[in-house]
């Protein structure tokens, strides 16, 4: 089988398991964000991949062979720490040159790689800087262009934008995918933040506590969430537990909310986004709350609905902003095609 | 915080006693020597004040050239000994855990509470035919009689790089825990094996750090004088000894003087030489 795959991966720290039985297939050329609080398992999975850590049960595989205790400097990867570990010693030029320099390739090929990488990374010329004298985004762009030195099998990087200001993030997140689909290489990146995820992937890999939760493309792990900790945890939503009745429709908030597909679950959770819960006036539904305060965000505006003990937040476009204050009775929908039912 | 400069004598207030300390202690004594390094000898152990180049004139001897030679040698090669084991060994130390590196560095703790005489002695026992490691050897079949080690190069160069690698130890641990352990990961990851990785990147990265500790451990092995004299023979014997011998047992002080002075102003340039040659190859 190609592309990189992991079976059953665990990894113990004593007695405590930083993984648990993680399986993942990833296809060549895909990009897969590994994205969860911290604490998860996220970086461990990703240094077992690079070979810096060693698991303690499971396989994983590359290209069809078995690299699970190949040492790290055989695997031939290209990999960005978060703290970047550009050798302060060395030259931009040389930082870059490093992999082919251990391969013993010749002073003049790298120095027409090293070329071809600075202007990739649009800092040409940049050669015989010291690294010690960059801004953060130019040695993010150098750390990146001396993983992929050696035109790696797979890019592994780990939290590597986090040290950027929001604006130069953003940026680079989307300079990182066209990078990554110009290149089609095998990319992983393990991060906390759900929006670089989305920005990037192919497929989000959502984990908890060690285990996967859910490995789906982003627009599906945002609409149909496989548990409460997926929802919860991308983007933000509702999280609303439910009651089913005789009839098998939903009660919540002790009322009756008809049209959602509960199937044959007794009780759960049903996650709403916010854009998703439209304010009415109370008599067009059956599910009433309080206003109890209104954020005005200029871009959005957040109202937030007390209904049944539950907090409710909807969120609007201010064009179409409901005319509530607070304290004012309003009513609530969910449209079943948009709502997700979840067991827990 | 940003700090201002010194405006009035009084902002130097705090730099008074460690000045004066340092003046009182050092520069006085040391200008004395000086001073006396140009007095002439009397016979039967005194000096008088006078200006004369004789005591540095009786220096520029093959024999005393020899013995300058020697004693540098010996403080280089024990600096380069210390750095050579104390690298590796901080390195590997400071990736250990806590509970590990604390019990070594309260060993090398330990070792420098211990005086250069129990140290000499130490090893000279250790060395011995009568009751050192050779017979450990013979018990092992490792080697057919005992053997005297000492006096020796071997023995003279073996104490001395016990006595100063704690000091190395010390002087290296803070930088090398400070170092940042993505850069080895990272060097491994770009495909260098973890011997290459050490070398091509926890050593240069360490520079100015290991040039500083090779620094110290040459001057702090300059002046030994004890450990060559109980564990080598008369040629391994360095110019310390010999002033040593010259000042308190043939009371020739101006002459003793004269070769401190010397002694100090050797290494002076040695050390502004390798600052030199460290700060050249910074900006190269």
């Amino acid at each position: 089988m190609s592309g990189l795959n992991l079976s059953h991966v665990t990894k113990e720290f004593g007695a405590f398991k930083a993984v648990n039985d993680v399986s993942l297939s990833v296809p060549d050329g895909t990009f897969v964000c590994l994205l969860g609080p911290s604490g998860c398992g996220k970086t461990t999975l990703m240094r077992m991949v690079a070979g810096l850590d060693l698991p303690t049960e499971g396989s994983i595989t590359l290209g069809g062979e078995d690299i699970t205790r190949v040492p790290t400097h055989k695997r031939n990867l290209g990999m960005v720490f978060q703290s970047l570990a550009l050798f302060p010693h060395l030259t931009v030029g040389e930082n870059i040159a490093y992999a082919l320099r251990i391969r013993g390739v010749s002073r003049s090929d790298q120095k027409k790689r090293v070329d071809e990488l600075l202007s990739m990374i649009h800092l040409p010329g940049f050669a015989d800087r010291s690294v010690n004298k960059l801004s953060g985004g130019q040695r993010q762009r150098i750390a990146i262009a001396r993983a992929l030195a050696i035109s790696p099998k797979l890019f592994l990087l780990d939290e590597p934008l986090s040290a950027l200001d929001a604006k130069l993030r953003e940026a680079m997140q989307v300079e990182l995918r066209q990078l990554q689909q110009r290149l089609g290489i095998t990319t992983i990146v393990v991060t906390h933040d759900q929006r670089e995820a989305m920005t990037m992937a192919d497929t989000v890999v959502v984990m908890n506590g060690g285990e996967i939760r859910q490995a789906a493309a982003p627009v599906d792990i945002y609409r149909h969430p496989a548990d409460s900790f997926v929802a919860d945890f991308i983007g933000s939503t509702n999280l609303i537990p439910f009651t089913a009745d005789a009839t098998g429709q939903a009660s919540i908030c002790g009322s009756t909310v008809r049209g959602l597909p509960l199937g044959t679950l007794k009780s759960g959770t049903i996650s709403v986004r916010p854009e998703d819960v439209q304010v009415v006036a109370p008599a067009e539904s059956s599910l009433n709350g309080t206003v109890t305060f209104v954020r005005d965000l200029g871009g959005s505006v957040e109202t937030f609905i007390e209904a049944g003990g539950e907090q409710i937040v909807a969120v609007s476009a201010p064009r179409s902003r409901p005319d509530v204050a607070v304290g004012e009775s309003v009513g609530l929908r969910f449209d079943p095609e948009t709502s997700v039912v979840l067991a827990k | 915080m940003r700090r201002e400069a010194p405006q009035r004598l009084a902002d130097y207030g705090p730099l008074f006693f460690p000045a004066g300390m340092l003046i009182v202690f050092f520069v006085i004594p040391f200008a004395t020597m000086i001073a006396v390094s140009f007095f002439e000898r009397q016979q039967g152990g005194f000096y008088e004040p006078a200006f004369v180049l004789d005591n540095y004139g009786r220096f520029l001897s093959l024999f005393f050239g020899k013995v300058l030679g020697f004693s540098l040698f010996l403080a280089m090669a024990v600096a380069a000994a210390c750095v050579a084991i104390g690298v590796p060994f901080t390195y590997l130390l400071s990736s250990a855990s806590r509970r590990v590196q604390v019990w070594w560095l309260v060993a090398l703790l330990s070792i420098l509470s211990l005086s250069e005489v129990m140290i000499g002695f130490a090893w000279s026992t250790l060395l011995s035919r009568t009751a050192g490691i050779t017979n450990l050897f013979v018990m092992l079949g490792l080697m057919d009689g005992p053997q005297a080690l000492t006096p020796s190069f071997g023995a003279v160069m073996t104490a001395m790089t016990y006595q100063a690698l704690p000091y190395t130890v010390l002087v290296l641990y803070p930088a090398l825990v400070r170092l940042d352990p993505t850069l080895t990961e990272a060097a491994r990851t770009l495909g260098a094996s973890p011997l290459k990785a050490f070398f091509s990147v926890v050593v240069p990265a360490l520079r100015n750090t290991i040039l500083a500790t090779s620094i110290m451990v040459f001057i702090f092995a300059l002046g030994s004088y004890l450990l060559p004299q109980l564990l080598g023979r008369p040629q391994q014997w360095t110019l310390s000894v010999l002033i040593t011998d010259q000042a308190i047992y043939q009371s020739n002080m101006p002459f003793a003087a004269a070769m401190a002075v010397f002694l100090v102003l050797v290494s002076l340039s040695l050390v502004g030489l390798a600052l030199y040659v460290g700060r050249q190859r910074e900006a190269a």
